[in-house]
């Protein structure tokens, strides 16, 4: 996928601009985060596995060289086939490499963002084979040509109306006049479409939601159950996982399985958590006869050693788009790669440079509410504050933002003269605002009042303030 | 099945990413006491914070257990004995107007019960095929936590039958219900042996659902439709 990030700002004035895409992200303060809230509540222990979670993660990754070779030890002890690809390429090649040994046509896949991240279906299809998204977000997204624009919910930005017309242009073996005004009617048209996928496929390729070194598994997390018709019904199971989601042992993921969910949809527990270790036993009457595990890097191990080491503690729930105002505002697509939301904004710049993905840590008002949402503790604030300054620092802020921090920074180093022109400038504002309370117009904001009101302030600069409470001057 | 090679593997690929980590990590040469930490949390796994909703006796547990399935669209079936299974099944079968051929497994306990005393009820052994409407399995165990069934696939228990017909229903016995995930596992680890896993072992909260249309949940997606869990009381063998 070739990033759009660099068109962020035009990106995003398309988005708040689209009246379809506003009305499919209204749903999210009510739907995800809610569900959040209050799945929370009745888990009084959230708060604190919170902390046992971060301190799992922080364990593994500090010593995941041995965590990996114990998992690879135990897999290939339980059959599987285990390959290390350090680049997107290389994990192409290996999957493409399987699928062309196996005589494979159809290629079914369970949903998996690092799938995306390589770019993995556009190479399969150029090589002739078919490949059918089975996530019922994935497979809408699919149909349309489009990507994910959230991590869980792939085609949250779609509205019932535009699934029933895709349905209708796409299914035409069924009668033209068939109703499908109920969700559920939807969801049991494509589910006949793709059960036929599903028996008919060759190879099937799912994610991973974890790697357990304990017992050389791999866990994918589902509602649908797609996932697991996927590496079921095929000959051959193809798992591809990066190599930060190695845990040490079944108590460890536990505390895990018991944050995801909530975070992420605001249930309990997934419907189905599947842990696969090898391929089918001598004994067994199904499962897959084949059953590889790519372990991706591509980048995760320079990560590691450096400042964003802490995002790849990241279990991929979507807590902090859904809470994020700048993802409702604008909804996955507009930031312009794989990952969208603050952990996009961290992610991307690290996956495919600052040059190409620095809009997106721009794009962060830093109202907190992503790192005190995310189950792992990420300080996703602090992390998009390192790619502004790495940004800066490579020169490739815009002039214009430069001279204006270059202003502020020769006001800032005189405090005398900064607090006399802040003194002067809020009482300005403040006396030119009282009014309405707030701007519709300001000279030199226009860029910021074009799409938003600027508050007024109050009249007394924040050290007038602080100055005052600290004489004891009652508020 | 014969070992597959992996000629398109790039040569040191993983020697190359450990070597990365490792680099990161500011790991010079091999360490003892990093082995050590390792061994040891693989072969005692600690348990971390247990969720005080399933500190509690064993009878509370059967009781939230049975009602947090209920409250995830499940039915839940209680029966006094094993023997009351096929009655309750073909009972729910009948009320829920649903084919009586059912995809089983060779568990021992499931095939031993008297099936053919209930009309209108068929048994196809083994995996489920296309056509199969009905699937019915037994847990090894089932966590009151989240009200989650432990399946685990084998010829006992297809992983088929769980996932491709219409209606699954599954059979635990109320000795087999514990508190805590980490207790199921540990009922796993006793079954296969420790670090040793099933191919499938698959965790069940209820139906297969989505929310990808609109954001609305919507109950049977690509598994099944409906979920009915037989709760057997009692595991003495049937009195006659």
């Amino acid at each position: 996928m070739i990033p759009q990030t660099p068109e962020f700002k035009a990106n995003a004035r398309a988005a708040l601009a689209d009246p379809q895409l506003q009305r499919a992200l209204s749903g999210l303060p009510t739907g995800l985060v809610a569900q959040r809230t209050s799945a929370k509540a009745r888990l009084p222990e959230f708060e604190a596995l919170r902390d046992v979670g971060r301190d799992v993660r922080n364990h593994a990754l500090a010593h995941l060289d041995l965590y990996l070779e114990t998992y690879e030890h135990n897999a290939t002890a339980a059959g599987a086939v285990v390959h290390w690809a350090e680049t997107g390429a290389e994990a192409r090649d290996i999957i493409s490499r399987i699928c062309t040994e196996a005589g494979a046509r159809i290629v079914t896949k369970g949903k998996s963002m690092i799938s995306e991240e390589i770019g993995l279906n556009a190479d399969l299809e150029r090589q002739g084979f078919e490949v059918v998204e089975t996530d019922l977000g994935e497979y809408l997204i699919q149909i349309r040509g489009e990507t994910p624009s959230h991590i869980i919910a792939p085609a949250i930005h779609l509205t019932q109306d535009q699934v029933e017309a895709d349905f209708r242009a796409l299914h035409t073996h069924l009668p033209a006049d068939r109703t499908l005004v109920e969700p559920a009617e939807l969801v049991a048209e494509a589910r006949g479409v793709l059960r036929q996928k599903f028996l008919s496929a060759d190879v099937g390729i799912t994610g991973a939601n974890f790697l357990i070194a304990e017992t050389g598994s791999s866990i994918i997390v589902t509602n649908e159950g797609n996932g697991d018709l996927t590496q079921s019904l095929a000959r051959i199971h193809i798992v591809i996982a990066s190599i930060d989601k190695v845990i040490p042992t079944l108590e460890d993921v536990t505390t895990l399985l018991r944050l995801l969910a909530r975070s992420a949809t605001g249930q309990e527990f997934t419907t189905y958590t599947t842990f696969s270790t090898g391929p089918r036993r001598p004994e067994d009457p199904d499962g897959p006869e084949e059953y590889h595990v790519v372990l991706l890097d591509n980048g995760r191990s320079e990560l590691l050693g450096s400042e964003f080491s802490e995002v790849l503690r990241c279990i991929r729930c979507g807590a902090c788009m859904n809470h994020c105002p700048v993802y409702n505002a604008v909804g996955g697509h507009a930031y312009g790669w794989v990952y969208p939301g603050p952990i996009g904004s961290v992610m991307t710049p690290a996956l495919i440079g600052v040059k190409a993905g620095g809009h997106l840590p721009n794009a962060s008002t830093f109202c907190g509410r992503c790192e005190s949402v995310c189950p792992m503790k990420i300080p996703l604030p602090k992390l998009m504050r390192h790619w502004r300054e790495a940004e800066f620092e490579q020169g490739l802020t815009p002039p214009r933002y430069r001279r204006g921090i270059a202003l502020w920074a020769w006001f800032a180093k005189r405090p005398r003269l900064y607090h006399l022109a802040a003194r002067f400038g809020i009482a300005a504002l403040s006396a030119a605002g009282r009014g309405k309370g707030r701007f519709s117009w300001l000279p030199f904001a226009s860029a910021w009042t074009r799409d938003r009101d600027l508050p007024a302030p109050q009249g007394r600069t924040f050290q007038q303030l602080w100055a005052e409470t600290q004489r004891g001057v009652p508020r | 099945m014969s070992p597959i090679d992996k000629p398109a593997d790039r040569d040191g690929a993983r020697e190359a990413i450990l070597g990365k980590v490792r680099k990161s990590l500011g790991i010079d040469g091999q360490s003892g006491a990093r082995d050590a930490v390792v061994e040891r949390r693989i072969e005692r796994p600690v348990r971390h914070l247990t969720p005080a909703r399933v500190l509690k006796p064993k009878a509370d547990l059967e009781a939230l257990f049975a009602a947090t399935l209920a409250a995830q669209f499940s039915t839940v079936l209680p029966v006094a004995e094993f023997s009351d299974v096929p009655g309750a099944v073909a009972t729910y079968l009948r009320q829920t107007n649903l084919s009586g051929r059912l995809g089983i497994g060779s568990d021992p306990l499931l095939e031993a019960l008297a099936w053919n005393g209930e009309p209108g009820i068929t048994l196809v052994p083994g995996r489920a095929a296309a056509d199969t409407e009905v699937g019915v399995s037994r847990a090894i165990a089932g966590a009151a936590e989240t009200g989650t069934l432990f399946l685990a696939s084998g010829p006992e228990n297809p992983v088929t039958l769980t996932f491709m017909p219409a209606t699954h229903i599954v059979v635990i016995t109320s000795d087999d219900i514990v508190g805590p995930y980490e207790d199921a596992f540990n009922v796993v680890r006793k079954l296969y042996g420790p670090g040793l896993m099933p191919r499938t072992l698959n965790l069940v909260s209820g139906p297969s659902r989505t929310a990808d249309i609109g954001g609305k949940i919507v109950i049977g997606a690509h598994g099944p439709q409906r979920l009915a869990v037989v709760i057997v009381k009692s595991t003495a063998p049937a009195a006659t």
